[in-house]
């Protein structure tokens, strides 16, 4: 059985409960007073409209659309400019339960695949992580190189200009191809990581089976 | 012993040849003159930054930021954390607030830090600079040092969102903050309050995975500096500093603009103000270079 029918039959028609137990932040959903001003204040809303804002997103999620809410592109377009979470006049944590949400359609394999932000957000993380400190270059070349290699070389070319400015500044190193910065630890980092998944995982388990 | 010592978290920006290094370097400078003693975390770790969402987690995100807290407290007992880098100030900050409000959460991370053979007995306070500058050493403290004021030059007070948002400085507005238009006066050059973008985002991670609409905002950053007669642009934070700066050529094959503004860290400015060499305040950092300030720079000092 996948991750998603696990879920999905446990909670059956409680998408708003399932929210509020998987989801980091969950719980404040059903604060939401449907003002708008988070999607107001969204700035990539106001440029280029989300397919849906997050006061929508709170009330597809009372209304039961599951498969639209964690399938949709929406959460992946936050920014994490932390203007609606200063403005709503109820105090949700909205920057929080948009990570939240898109981490939650991520883990359970419902996340649009090659969304571009939710791509560079699983491989920011494993870069950062990796060493315990980002590496810049393997960072922009992973992401370049996400729809194959022909495409690879083309985004490189598009982006030789900016590149070439940032290590004629010294701002970025070529040779971090071959290394780069990392911390002393990396074994102590990664067996306190594994720890923190098992600890986290057990929690989420035992709020299903509760 | 120096006036004011921090437990120092630079932020992987900051490193040798990463994007951020002229900020490190022009931060180093200005605590020179104002005698603030940084001392580096040793062995910090990286923070995660909010665009880490997808695989981090709530538990394995604030577990790392808490292993920069237990490394601070191990070797740097008793002193404040201070960060240079608003991604890396707000990551840890939540991170103490979220552990402070829930006992479980603090539990696990305890036993997750176990692994790595570290603890947390005490919860630092987390301090950005700025922080520092404004509450420890104040406005006028500052001033003090100025012995080349940056006399005729415009700059656009552009303070970005995470070094505003959800936190900010104390006394601050989120919509209006002051602070940096007080700290480019400061310097003894003309601030303009009246910046409307000031708190625009500038796209953060989007920059890099879907440029065109961080473009987009960018460019709204960009325009109204410049329509406010602003020379030069001045942030506190390393993605707002890169962001601006680097995607000017890209924002005018776009949009058939002509941008050509420098970006820069209020540290440099102080750095030049405070006398320093266009080294010490690593203009040689700009990918468009602060030609105004380089030729300042190159100026005797009035003593």
């Amino acid at each position: 059985m996948s991750a998603n029918t696990a879920v999905a039959d446990k909670y059956r028609n409680n998408f708003l409960k399932e929210i509020e137990e998987q989801v980091e932040m969950g719980d404040w959903v059903k604060m939401c007073m449907q003002c708008g001003v988070c999607s107001g204040s969204c700035p990539t809303n106001f440029q280029s409209a989300w397919e849906h804002p997050p006061q929508e997103i709170f009330m597809m999620i009372r209304a039961g659309k599951r498969e639209e809410v964690l399938t949709t592109t929406s959460m992946w377009n936050c920014t994490s400019c932390y203007n609606c979470i200063v403005r709503c006049p109820r105090k949700l944590p909205i920057t929080h339960i948009m990570h939240g949400i898109a981490e939650y359609a991520h883990r359970i394999g419902m996340a649009p695949k090659m969304q571009p932000t939710r791509f560079f957000s699983g491989l920011f993380w494993k870069n950062c992580t990796h060493t315990g400190r980002v590496n810049e270059l393997k960072l922009s070349m992973g992401l370049y190189f996400k729809d194959g290699f022909v495409q690879g070389i083309k985004n490189g070319m598009a982006m030789q200009a900016v590149a070439l400015g940032l290590v004629k500044a010294r701002r970025l190193n070529v040779m971090e191809l071959f290394g780069g910065h990392k911390c002393k630890d990396q074994k102590g980092i990664q067996s306190m990581l594994k720890k923190a998944y098992e600890i986290e995982r057990s929690r989420k388990a035992a709020r299903m089976a509760g | 012993m120096a006036k004011h010592e921090y437990a120092f978290y630079p932020g992987c920006s900051s490193q040798k040849g990463a994007s951020a290094s002229n900020y490190l370097t022009s931060v180093e400078s200005m605590c020179k003159t104002l005698d603030v003693k940084l001392t580096e975390i040793p062995d910090w770790n990286c923070c995660g930054a909010s665009i880490g969402y997808a695989e981090a987690g709530e538990l394995p995100r604030h577990v790392l930021n808490a292993r920069n807290f237990a490394l601070s407290e191990k070797n740097l007992p008793g002193q404040e954390i201070v960060a240079t880098c608003a991604a890396c100030w707000l990551g840890a900050r939540e991170t103490r607030e979220r552990l402070t409000h829930s006992d479980t959460l603090m539990a696990d991370t305890r036993e997750a830090l176990k692994e790595a053979g570290l603890t947390i007995n005490e919860m630092p306070e987390i301090r950005h600079m700025v922080e520092v500058l404004i509450e420890d050493l104040g406005f006028d403290e500052m001033a003090k040092h100025v012995v080349r004021p940056l006399e005729g030059v415009k700059i656009a007070g552009y303070v970005g969102c995470q070094t505003n948002r959800p936190f900010g400085v104390a006394g601050e507005s989120f919509e209006n903050p002051v602070y940096l238009d007080k700290m480019v006066e400061m310097v003894g050059a003309e601030s303009i309050p009246e910046y409307e973008q000031k708190v625009t985002c500038c796209g953060g991670a989007l920059a890099f995975s879907e440029p065109e609409k961080a473009q987009a905002q960018i460019k709204d950053i960009v325009e109204s500096a410049y329509d406010h007669g602003a020379e030069m642009i001045v942030t506190p934070c390393p993605l707002c500093q890169a962001n601006v700066e680097i995607y000017q050529g890209q924002i005018n094959k776009r949009y058939g603009t002509k941008f050509d503004i420098p970006v820069m860290y209020y540290s440099q400015l102080m750095v030049v103000a405070y006398g320093g060499s266009a080294k010490d305040a690593a203009l040689n950092g700009q990918v468009i270079k602060a030609r105004r300030l380089e030729e300042i720079a190159a100026k005797p000092v009035k003593r």
